[in-house]
C-alpha cells in the first residue's frame, strides 16, 4: 500500500524531508507500527522518533491515536505537540 | 482561504489561515453587519511577545488543509455547546514580529455567557489541536528552538471535558 507521509516542525527537520511516498510492508498495521518502521530507516528517522510517545499523528487531516489502523490512508502526518494560538 | 463548516447548526463559522495581518474592527463589522440578533460579541486576540527583549520574531509553521479542517471541527463543537450566532477564527503563519497579531477568535450570541465561553473554548482547543508550530527567532540573529507545548495548555483544554 503506497501512502504519502508528511512531516512538520522538528520532526520534518530531523528527518530532512517535508514529505515522501512510501510502501510499508503488510505487517505494518497501525500508526505506531508505521512510526517504528520509519525509525528503523536510518539515523535521521531514529532521531525524529527517539521519543515516539510525544510524536503526534494525523490521517487524512484528522488527529489519530497510535493504535489507529493505517489501511486506506491517503496521507499520514507526523508532527510534534502543537504550539499555535 | 475561507472555509465554512456545515456541522455548525446555528452559524456559519469563518475560518481563515493567512500570512497577512487581520483587522479586528473590520472582522467584527463583517460579522455583525445588517444583523439585529447579536446581543453579545466576545473577541480574543493573541499577539507575539518578545519574551523580555529576547525574540526578534516567531515563525509559525502550519499543516495546510488540516489547519482549516481542525479549526472547522473545533468551531462546530463550540456551536454545539453554546447557542452561538457567529464565529470567526483567523490564524496567521509565517514570520510574525513582537507586537503583531497571531490569532483572532470572535464569538457572537444573544447573551454574553455563550459569547465569552465560546471564544475561550475555541482558544483552548485551538492551542492544543490546531496544527501550528512556533519557532523562536532571536534578536542576536540566530534561529532559536521550537517552542515546547505547555502542560498548562493541555490542562486548559481538559477542564472543558472534566
Amino acid at each position: 500500500m503506497s501512502v504519502k507521509i508528511v512531516y512538520f516542525a522538528w520532526v520534518r527537520e530531523r528527518i530532512g524531508k517535508t514529505e515522501e511516498t512510501l510502501d510499508p510492508p503488510a505487517d505494518i498495521v497501525t500508526v505506531a507500527d508505521l512510526a517504528g518502521w520509519l525509525a528503523d530507516r536510518g539515523e535521521e528517522y531514529a532521531y525524529a522518533f527517539e521519543n515516539p510517545q510525544i510524536v503526534r499523528a494525523a490521517i487524512d487531516h484528522e488527529h489519530v491515536k497510535p493504535d489507529t489502523a493505517i489501511a486506506g490512508a491517503r496521507e499520514i502526518a507526523f508532527f510534534p505537540p502543537m504550539t499555535g494560538g | 482561504m475561507t472555509t465554512t463548516d456545515a456541522s455548525c447548526a446555528t452559524c456559519t463559522p469563518v475560518i481563515r489561515i493567512q500570512r497577512e495581518d487581520f483587522d479586528i474592527a473590520a472582522e467584527i463589522a463583517a460579522l455583525s453587519e445588517g444583523r439585529a440578533d447579536i446581543g453579545a460579541l466576545a473577541s480574543f486576540t493573541g499577539l507575539c511577545r518578545d519574551e523580555g527583549g529576547r525574540l526578534s520574531a516567531l515563525e509559525l509553521e502550519h499543516y495546510p488543509g488540516m489547519a482549516e479542517a481542525e479549526l472547522g471541527r473545533v468551531a462546530g463543537e463550540a456551536a454545539q455547546r453554546w447557542p452561538l450566532t457567529g464565529l470567526v477564527a483567523i490564524h496567521r503563519y509565517g514570520l510574525i514580529r513582537p507586537g503583531e497579531n497571531i490569532v483572532l477568535v470572535i464569538a457572537a450570541s444573544s447573551h454574553r455567557h455563550a459569547a465569552f465561553s465560546g471564544a475561550e473554548f475555541m482558544m483552548d482547543f485551538l492551542k492544543t489541536r490546531a496544527p501550528f508550530w512556533k519557532r523562536e527567532h532571536l534578536v542576536t540573529g540566530e534561529t532559536g528552538g521550537w517552542v515546547e507545548a505547555r502542560d498548562a495548555d493541555d490542562a486548559a483544554m481538559a477542564r472543558w471535558t472534566a
